[in-house]
Order: structure tokens, then C-alpha cells, then sequence
């Protein structure tokens, strides 16, 4: 009797199982931004199930610093979401040459995209792209527009003016020039190094040289950054060494420093926590007129794990983030992550369509460290970090620097030979 | 004459033992030195034999990192010998005194902080020490000791000290513990024999029970060692897999942690982190019988 009972109730829940089965699909997604979440949950997962019902989100997301080796573990060991956040370059092309990401060429969503825009999640000779992107991310410089009411100074669009406001906040004294530390490396480089540097080497085309093997890294167009960097020491705040990067921002959020070294990431976070209105400027050029150029980072995809069991419905959310409907919803929930797409989407944040219109002004290019050249061993990125770090504190000279990278990726990279 | 039965029961009972360890401790560390004899080229995971490792001590790319490692992992164990164990015997023999008042309270007190997680830890003392938010400047500041205090966390020369000081503070309670139960469990009338010659005070400690805890400082030393060369949830917890600034606080751990899971853009290379890590392993398996066949063996054991 007890027997038949259980029986009965297995095959019920089997049953139900299956029935669950049979009307919905749920797709998994990895992704590293925590930060997100409520976003998803909120808008874009609701809107995505309102237009297509019989495909459910579970939207997954891992810590970044983990997020990498996490989503590498759960990829060898089969247990992966459906869909997959790209990072650019060569973290994404890895996992697609292993296998682990599908061809999304064919999809009818790809053709919004600019070859730019895909290139960061593509093969090297561009035959295959297996990532839909969804936003980047522009370098700057924000700023407290009361403490530049306040202590009269001019927002800064040359070098030379630049340098000038922060003598005069530092001679005013009631603000820290400016907030960034130099504890958690990363700064130093993404919004230090690859910030201003574009305006050096001339955008895309000093990366492409480099790459090419055209240019060195101890030219003077990639050594002369650090130099610049050197000057900002005197300028941060006091035990900067052991500053870290939540420190930063607080420091700026809270009113206590004038210019704050930017990625656009922190509109969405500076607009929550800031009283106080703040502005823009893109990187200083070195003379009044001369052609800018920013750094406009392709920084998120999504593509489909090829081992997916649903592959049907994977290729339709992925072909609906490539809609101009996702990259409004995306681009206004997250002022600051950019919509890569050819449409152009309508931002409704005042500091986020100030970054964004710069791309009208300047020359776009990408992180100079991210393609093709942190794929041996020393990594140059992570080399950057602690070159720009001992440019700020001044524990090294900028050439010595450029040769010490240049001689780092020599060692592994033909073209630089 | 009845035939002995074969000891059934003896391998029953050491069944759950000995596969629980097997599958969670010895195929893990076979397995970790047999993958650091593979390379993956194009996909594909071939048989190098001892490539990796002539690539960790020849190539001066990884065996300066290697020997950077290797020397702030001796400098963290060598601060916790000298800070941490003597500090912890001290407070030993404090707390055994018969006379001392809350010893109870004082034992918990010290205990408590090898209970909380390195995380809790790091992110408490990073805190601590913050030039900006932290009450270390305000606290030096109030006794006009303002000038000295540095962005320790954050300069090359402190960073690694600092940290090894706060694992002693963290973990001056262990060899407090074991030193407490060495000195509760000698005799009394050891000590009476003694006070009867004379010897009491500072001389009775470093005459008899100095002597009859020496195994017990032995074994501390050894379990010191084992567990800072097998150090790395602190320093990644405050100073991130990159160990900053510029590696002065990377010990082995977390140079095995960034080669085998990759940082950042570097992508993990689980064969070359197998190579570290099996030579983390060869230096404490060094260490431990260096400790186990030169030095225990000629310890004298007094029978109490």
C-alpha cells in the first residue's frame, strides 16, 4: 500500500515536472554585474517575458573579481547558464575557441551593430562573432560644479588648464583636488593611464601601430602618458598609497573632492549617492583645438553557451537584446553603459548624454591593452596597472616604465620583436 | 587451536575515514601534480614532463615572481615566529597564573578573533588603518603621534609587515591556547619539588616549564609554517590577486590563486598554477620533515 502511494506521488511529480517543462523554457544567464540586478529583474526580464511567454530569465550574476574563473569552472564542468556576459577580447574569444561559445554570425540581430562595435567579440580575422554587444563605456573626468563655483575655477579642456585648476584647489585648499588612490592598481590604469592617453597616441591609430608592431611602447607617444600621470601624485589626497577605489568614489560622492578620474559606469551610482550637481569634461588635449580623442570602451556582450539545451530560445533573446527596444530600456536604466547599436537611443540623463555626445566631437578608440596584446605572458594589462601605479607615486621614471613594458611584451609578441 | 577470523571490523571502521580523505585530500593532490605535467597548445592537453617547472625557475619572467613569492612568504612566516609565538607563550603563562582574575574572560577575549572569517578581518583592519576613514590616524593623532602614521596597506616597504601583523593578531590565540593546556597540564608537585630548591618565579618558567612545553612549541612552529606557507585568504581579501602594491605582498597562494584562475584579462593556466602549487607543496613536505626528523626526534620528553 505504502508502496503504491509513493509511486503514485513520483510519477505526480514527475508529471508536473514535465508540465512545467512543456510550457516554459528557462534560460540561465552568467553575468558579472551584481550591480544589475534589480534592473533585470525589474525591467528587462519583464519586458522580454511580456513579448515572448514560454521563455522565462533567471537572471545569475557572480562577483566580478570572481566572475572569469567561476564562469571557466562551470563551462569545463557542463553546468553554465544558457546565456553567457562577454568580456571583451580575449577572455570571450577563448572561451569561443573552446568551444564554449556558439557562432552567433548568422543571427538576424547582428546587422544592428557597427564593425567597431563588434570587433571585441570577434576573431582575430573577423569571420566569426559570437557575442551581441550591449554597451560600452566612455572615459572622462567628472565634476563637482559647486566646488568650481565655489573656488572660481574654469573647466579645464587643455593640459595646461587642467593642471591649473588643480593648483587651485589644492592652493584653495578646501577640496582634494582630485579623488583616486592607487591601492587597487586597477584606477591608476583604466582611468589614469588608458583616460588620457588616447589624446597621445592618437586614438585607434596608435593602437593599431601597436599592435602592427609599427610603434613601441617606449615611443613617446605611449611614455609621455606616464609622465603626465607623475604630475597627478601631488594633487590626490593624503595616503592616496592606501586608497582604495570604494574610497574614491565616497570621497567624491561625498563632497569632499573636485574632480573625480571617470568611467561613465559611475553616473548611475554618483547620481544616487551626490547632492550636489555634477558635470563632465572629456581629457585635456595639449593645445586649445586639437583633435580629441576618447576612449570609448566596448565593455559588454551576451552570447549563447553552445552547450545550451535551448538553443531556440536563447537566439531569441539574444536577438532581442540586439533590438533598439533593449538598448532603450538598457540605456536609460543604466545611464553610463552606452548602447553599442546603430539606432541611436534617446538618454535622458544629463551627466550620461554629456559622455555620450563626445562621441560626435572626438575620435573614439578602445583600451589600448585589450586586444590582442594581453594575451601572453607578462599580461600587459596587468603590467599597466602597476606601471601607471609607480608612475603616480613616482617610484619609477616614465621611460624606464616604457621600456620595461616594451620589454615585457616583446618576449611573447612577434610583431613587437 | 581455532584460526583467527580475518579483522573484518578493524576495515569497516576505517572505511568513511579513509575515502571520505582519499577523494577529498589524496586524488586532489595526486592529480594537482600529475596536471602539472600537461601543457594545453591549440586545445589540446599534451604530456610536457618538467617543462613548467624549468619554465617557473629558468624563464626570469616567472621564477622572479616565483622568488618574490617564495621570499615574502618567509618574511610573513618569520614575523609570525617572532611576534606571534612568543606572544602567544606569554600570554600562556599570564593566564595560568593561579592568581590572575578574569582569566576566563581575558582567554575568550584573545580566542575570539581565529574564529572570525579573513574577510571580516581584512575588510576591519582595512578600515582601521584607512588614512581617510580609519581610526588609526584620528587615535595616533590624539596622542600626538600624528607623524607617525603612513598609508601603510599602500606602501611597498610596510605593506607586508602590516599584513603579517594582522594575522598575528588574528591568530596569537592558537599557540596562546596549546601553550595554556602544555603549562595546565604539569604537575604540581613538579613545581612544589622546585619551590622546595628555591626555584620559583621567572626562574621556575624558564627551568621547568619551559623545558615541559618545548613539543608543544615544537608542534606550534610546525603548524606556523604549514599554515603560512599555505597562506592566501588575507592578502587576497585586502590586497586583491594582484597582491599590491607592485607585488610587495604577493606570497605563494595568491601567485598560484592568479596563475591558475587567471585575473583580468590574464586567462587562468591551470597546468602552470599545478606547477606552483606542486612546489608549494615539495617546500612545506621539506619543511615538515626538516621539523619531523632534525628536530623532533632530538627533542627531550620528560615523563610527568
Amino acid at each position: 500500500m505504502k508502496k503504491t502511494i509513493f509511486g503514485a506521488l513520483l510519477s505526480g511529480t514527475a508529471l508536473a515536472a514535465s508540465g512545467a517543462l512543456a510550457a516554459d523554457v528557462t534560460l540561465n544567464i552568467e553575468s558579472w554585474r551584481t550591480d544589475d540586478l534589480t534592473l533585470w529583474q525589474d525591467k528587462i526580464i519583464p519586458a522580454f517575458e511580456a513579448a515572448n511567454p514560454g521563455i522565462k530569465l533567471n537572471f545569475n550574476p557572480t562577483a566580478p573579481a570572481e566572475y572569469n574563473a567561476v564562469l571557466n569552472s562551470k563551462l569545463e564542468a557542463g553546468s553554465a547558464g544558457d546565456l553567457i556576459t562577454c568580456r571583451p577580447f580575449d577572455a570571450s574569444l577563448a572561451l569561443y575557441d573552446a568551444g564554449h561559445l556558439a557562432d552567433l554570425g548568422d543571427a538576424d540581430g547582428m546587422s544592428n551593430f557597427s564593425d567597431v562595435a563588434k570587433s571585441a567579440w570577434q576573431s582575430d580575422d573577423g569571420s566569426a562573432s559570437f557575442c551581441v554587444p550591449m554597451a560600452s563605456v566612455i572615459h572622462g573626468f567628472i565634476y563637482n560644479k559647486d566646488a568650481f563655483a565655489e573656488v572660481g575655477v574654469e573647466v579645464p579642456t587643455t593640459e595646461a588648464e587642467f593642471f591649473a585648476a588643480l593648483e587651485a584647489f589644492k592652493a584653495d585648499g578646501s577640496y582634494i583636488p582630485m579623488a583616486m588612490g592607487t591601492n587597487d592598481q586597477w584606477e591608476a590604469a583604466t582611468m589614469g593611464y588608458n583616460n588620457i592617453g588616447p589624446n597621445y597616441w592618437k586614438g585607434e591609430e596608435g593602437r593599431r601601430a601597436l599592435i602592427a608592431g609599427e610603434q613601441k611602447l617606449t615611443d613617446e607617444q605611449w611614455v609621455a602618458p606616464y609622465a603626465t600621470l607623475a604630475k597627478w601624485g601631488a594633487y590626490l589626497g593624503d595616503g592616496y598609497e592606501a586608497q582604495t577605489y570604494p574610497d574614491s568614489q565616497n570621497l567624491f560622492t561625498l563632497g569632499r573632492a573636485a574632480i573625480y578620474p571617470a568611467g561613465s559606469w559611475e553616473i548611475a551610482g554618483f547620481n544616487t549617492q551626490a547632492d550636489f550637481e555634477m558635470g563632465a569634461f572629456k581629457p585635456p588635449v595639449m593645445n586649445a583645438g586639437d583633435t580629441c580623442y576618447i576612449s570609448d570602451h566596448t565593455d559588454i556582450g551576451i552570447g549563447m553557451n553552445a552547450k545550451s539545451a535551448n538553443p531556440e530560445a536563447a537566439k531569441a533573446f539574444l536577438n532581442w537584446v540586439a533590438s533598439p527596444e533593449f538598448a532603450a530600456i538598457f540605456g536609460n536604466a543604466l545611464p553610463g553603459f552606452f548602447p553599442l547599436s546603430n539606432t541611436p537611443v534617446e538618454l535622458n540623463d544629463p551627466l550620461a548624454k554629456e559622455f555620450v555626445s563626445w562621441r560626435g566631437e572626438c575620435e573614439s578608440t578602445i583600451r589600448s591593452t585589450y586586444q590582442i596584446l594581453s594575451r601572453g605572458t607578462p599580461n600587459l594589462e596587468n603590467d599597466t596597472w602597476g606601471a601607471s601605479v609607480a608612475a603616480i607615486k613616482g617610484t619609477e621614471t616614465p621611460e624606464a616604465l616604457g621600456a620595461k613594458l616594451q620589454a615585457g611584451l616583446a618576449s611573447w609578441y612577434a610583431p613587437q620583436q | 587451536m581455532q584460526k583467527r577470523r580475518f579483522p573484518w571490523h578493524i576495515i569497516v571502521f576505517l572505511a568513511p575515514a579513509v575515502l571520505v580523505y582519499t577523494a577529498v585530500m589524496i586524488f586532489p593532490l595526486f592529480n594537482t601534480l600529475r596536471l602539472a605535467l600537461y601543457s594545453r597548445v591549440d586545445q589540446e592537453r599534451i604530456y610536457v614532463g618538467m617543462q613548467n617547472f624549468q619554465t617557473l625557475f629558468l624563464d626570469p619572467i616567472w621564477s622572479e615572481q616565483f622568488w618574490n613569492a617564495l621570499g615574502n612568504n618567509f618574511w610573513f612566516f618569520i614575523i609570525h615566529m617572532l611576534v606571534q609565538n612568543p606572544i602567544g607563550i606569554v600570554l600562556a603563562a599570564i593566564l595560568s597564573h593561579p592568581r590572575l582574575r578574569f582569566a576566563a574572560l581575558y582567554r575568550s577575549a584573545i580566542f575570539i578573533p581565529t574564529i572570525l572569517s579573513f574577510v571580516i578581518v581584512g575588510f576591519a583592519w582595512k578600515l582601521i588603518l584607512s588614512p581617510i576613514w580609519g581610526i588609526a590616524p584620528s587615535m595616533l593623532d590624539a596622542v600626538g603621534l600624528k607623524s607617525l602614521f603612513a598609508p601603510w596597506l599602500g606602501k611597498e616597504e610596510y605593506a607586508l609587515t602590516t599584513l603579517a601583523l594582522i594575522s598575528v593578531w588574528q591568530f596569537v590565540g592558537i599557540p596562546m591556547m596549546l601553550i595554556y593546556a602544555a603549562l595546565l597540564s604539569i604537575p604540581e608537585e613538579v613545581l612544589e619539588a622546585g619551590e622546595i630548591d628555591g626555584i620559583t618565579g621567572m626562574s621556575a618558567f624558564l627551568k621547568i616549564k619551559l623545558p615541559l612545553i618545548l613539543p608543544s612549541i615544537g608542534i606550534i612552529s610546525i603548524l606556523t609554517f604549514v599554515g603560512n606557507f599555505n597562506a592566501f585568504d588575507l592578502i587576497y581579501a585586502s590586497q586583491g590577486a594582484l597582491a599590491g602594491p607592485d607585488f610587495s605582498t604577493d606570497i605563494l597562494g595568491t601567485f598560484m590563486y592568479r596563475t591558475f584562475f587567471g585575473f583580468q584579462l590574464q586567462l587562468g593556466d591551470p597546468h602552470m598554477g599545478s606547477a606552483i602549487a606542486s612546489a608549494m607543496f615539495v617546500i612545506i613536505l621539506i619543511g615538515v620533515c626538516i621539523y619531523l626528523f632534525g628536530i623532533q626526534t632530538r627533542m627531550r620528553r620528560y615523563q610527568m
